[in-house]
């Protein structure tokens, strides 16, 4: 088993496998700098692990719901999930039309994103993890220099999201070959509440020490990455138990 | 005995066995029965380890208001002031007030602490076991019980944590009804008034 892998390797440079129904990508490890300025350093050492090939869909979550009745809608306890949740779908066990079955699902909470990832043996990924990921274009595993591919993702930031969201798993796979990193919603994160960064940019980097013990806030190391700032931002300015019609999830697992 | 009768319910109702129970009971003594408010934190299962050793669900709690913080025992700042809090509620307080109050202190850092750390700050601090619980929870559900009160942290390379602070004050059913970031020896009032509202409730 492990040579058949390591010849999968050597062959194509990630595996993509099937688990559970849904596709995941092995992502081999990798130190990887932020671009968040962290104070106990900024070079982390990614280990390997397995992520989802495309965001969770409506269709994927109803699924879950139908056999975790206390994450319905009309069940769930409110200290987990706001008002929002789920309120996208015309029932709480009922789906509009196909296309909202392929979309990826939004309105969740980070406890019931967890929650689903729990449930497939799986966890929600970590920041970094996401954002090594999230740092690759097609070709590149990291191509976060080149202006280009900061302008393309800029362009998603600046369209309306007025319009019915795209279906998941319709963007070009990435050098991993995961899809829709970007372009389509945004996505918790394990760690989303580890995010704290000043609303403010101009105290960034000040210990503002009778709010965060032990040092200061977060600040950006790389302040040209927008991509990676208005997530932080985003993240960071919620509760584990709000929901928005943009905010999705994707599920990551530990590999030996 | 009423606050007695609530706490053996609550006990029982976990499990499986909650359906059925829940039937038998509500038969027997209809407040006691009462299911578990959506809006309470004890909606999350989360068995602690405390500084005795003991490990039991923090929903054994249900029916005592509760004062809840998260902190870690080697944190040099912060956390002698979270102990400094509590204890400024306690002081706060009349005799009669605090026997109805408890307050629990739960770790963000259970790998390092355990049921002896724990018990070294509650022996160096002098707080009664009867009115303090200090415990750890499962290191997988630290980002839960987090979540619920609303707490951020960051683990670092050295072991420290940066963390948000607060102090949360939880009615008999887990309500969240108070909160306050104000944390040291003097008292926030308004969380004070809080606290004699919810301990007055019968």
């Amino acid at each position: 088993m492990h040579r058949f892998t390591a010849l999968l390797l050597l062959v194509l440079p990630v595996a993509g496998v099937f688990a559970g129904g849904a596709a995941w990508v092995m992502v081999p490890g990798g130190s990887f700098r932020s671009a968040l300025k962290y104070e106990d350093g900024g070079i982390a050492r990614i280990a390997k692990f397995e992520m989802r090939k495309r965001p969770v869909t409506n269709a994927e979550f109803l699924a879950f719901v139908q056999t975790h009745p206390q994450w319905r809608r009309d069940r769930v306890a409110t200290v987990f999930a706001d008002a929002r949740y789920l309120s996208q779908w015309p029932s709480s066990t009922r789906l509009a039309d196909d296309d909202q079955a392929a979309q990826p699902v939004v309105d969740v909470s980070w406890f019931a994103a967890q929650a689903y990832c729990q449930a497939q043996g799986a966890r929600l990924p970590t920041w970094r993890e996401w954002e090594y990921v999230a740092a690759a274009d097609e070709t590149r595993r990291d191509a976060r220099k080149d202006p280009a591919w900061r302008e393309r993702i800029l362009g998603w930031y600046a369209r309306p999201s007025s319009g019915p969201l795209p279906r998941a798993g319709l963007q070009a796979p990435d050098a991993y070959g995961v899809q829709d990193m970007h372009g389509l919603v945004w996505e918790w994160t394990d760690d989303f509440s580890s995010l704290l960064v000043s609303g403010d940019n101009r105290v960034q980097g000040d210990a503002d020490k009778m709010k965060f013990c032990g040092a200061g806030a977060l600040s950006m190391d790389d302040r040209e990455n927008y991509a990676v700032l208005m997530r932080v931002a985003m993240l960071s300015s919620l509760e584990a138990r709000d929901t928005t019609n943009s905010l999705g999830f994707r599920c990551a697992k530990d590999l030996p | 005995m009423k606050r007695l009768s609530i706490h053996l319910s609550s006990r029982l109702l976990r499990p499986a066995l909650g359906c059925l129970l829940l039937v038998v009971a509500g038969a027997l003594a209809a407040p006691a029965a009462a299911p578990l408010p959506k809006d309470s934190v004890y909606q999350l299962p989360l068995p602690l380890t405390d500084q005795h050793g003991k490990t039991w669900d923090w929903r054994s709690h249900r029916g005592q208001p509760q004062v809840v913080a998260m902190f870690y025992t080697s944190c040099q700042y912060m956390c002698p002031l979270i102990v400094d809090s509590g204890k400024a509620v306690q002081h706060a307080l009349t005799p009669a007030e605090q026997t109805k109050l408890h307050i629990m202190l739960i770790s963000m850092d259970p790998k390092r602490d355990t049921p002896a750390a724990l018990m070294a700050i509650a022996n160096k601090r002098k707080l009664d076991p009867a009115r303090w619980s200090l415990a750890s929870p499962r290191a997988n559900d630290v980002r839960g019980v987090a979540g619920v009160l609303g707490v951020r942290y960051r683990q670092l390379a050295d072991g420290e944590f940066n963390h948000t602070s607060a102090l949360l004050l939880l009615d008999r059913d887990g309500r969240i009804v108070a909160r306050t970031e104000q944390i040291g020896s003097v008292a926030d009032p308004e969380f004070i008034q809080a606290v004699h509202r919810v301990v007055a409730k019968p």
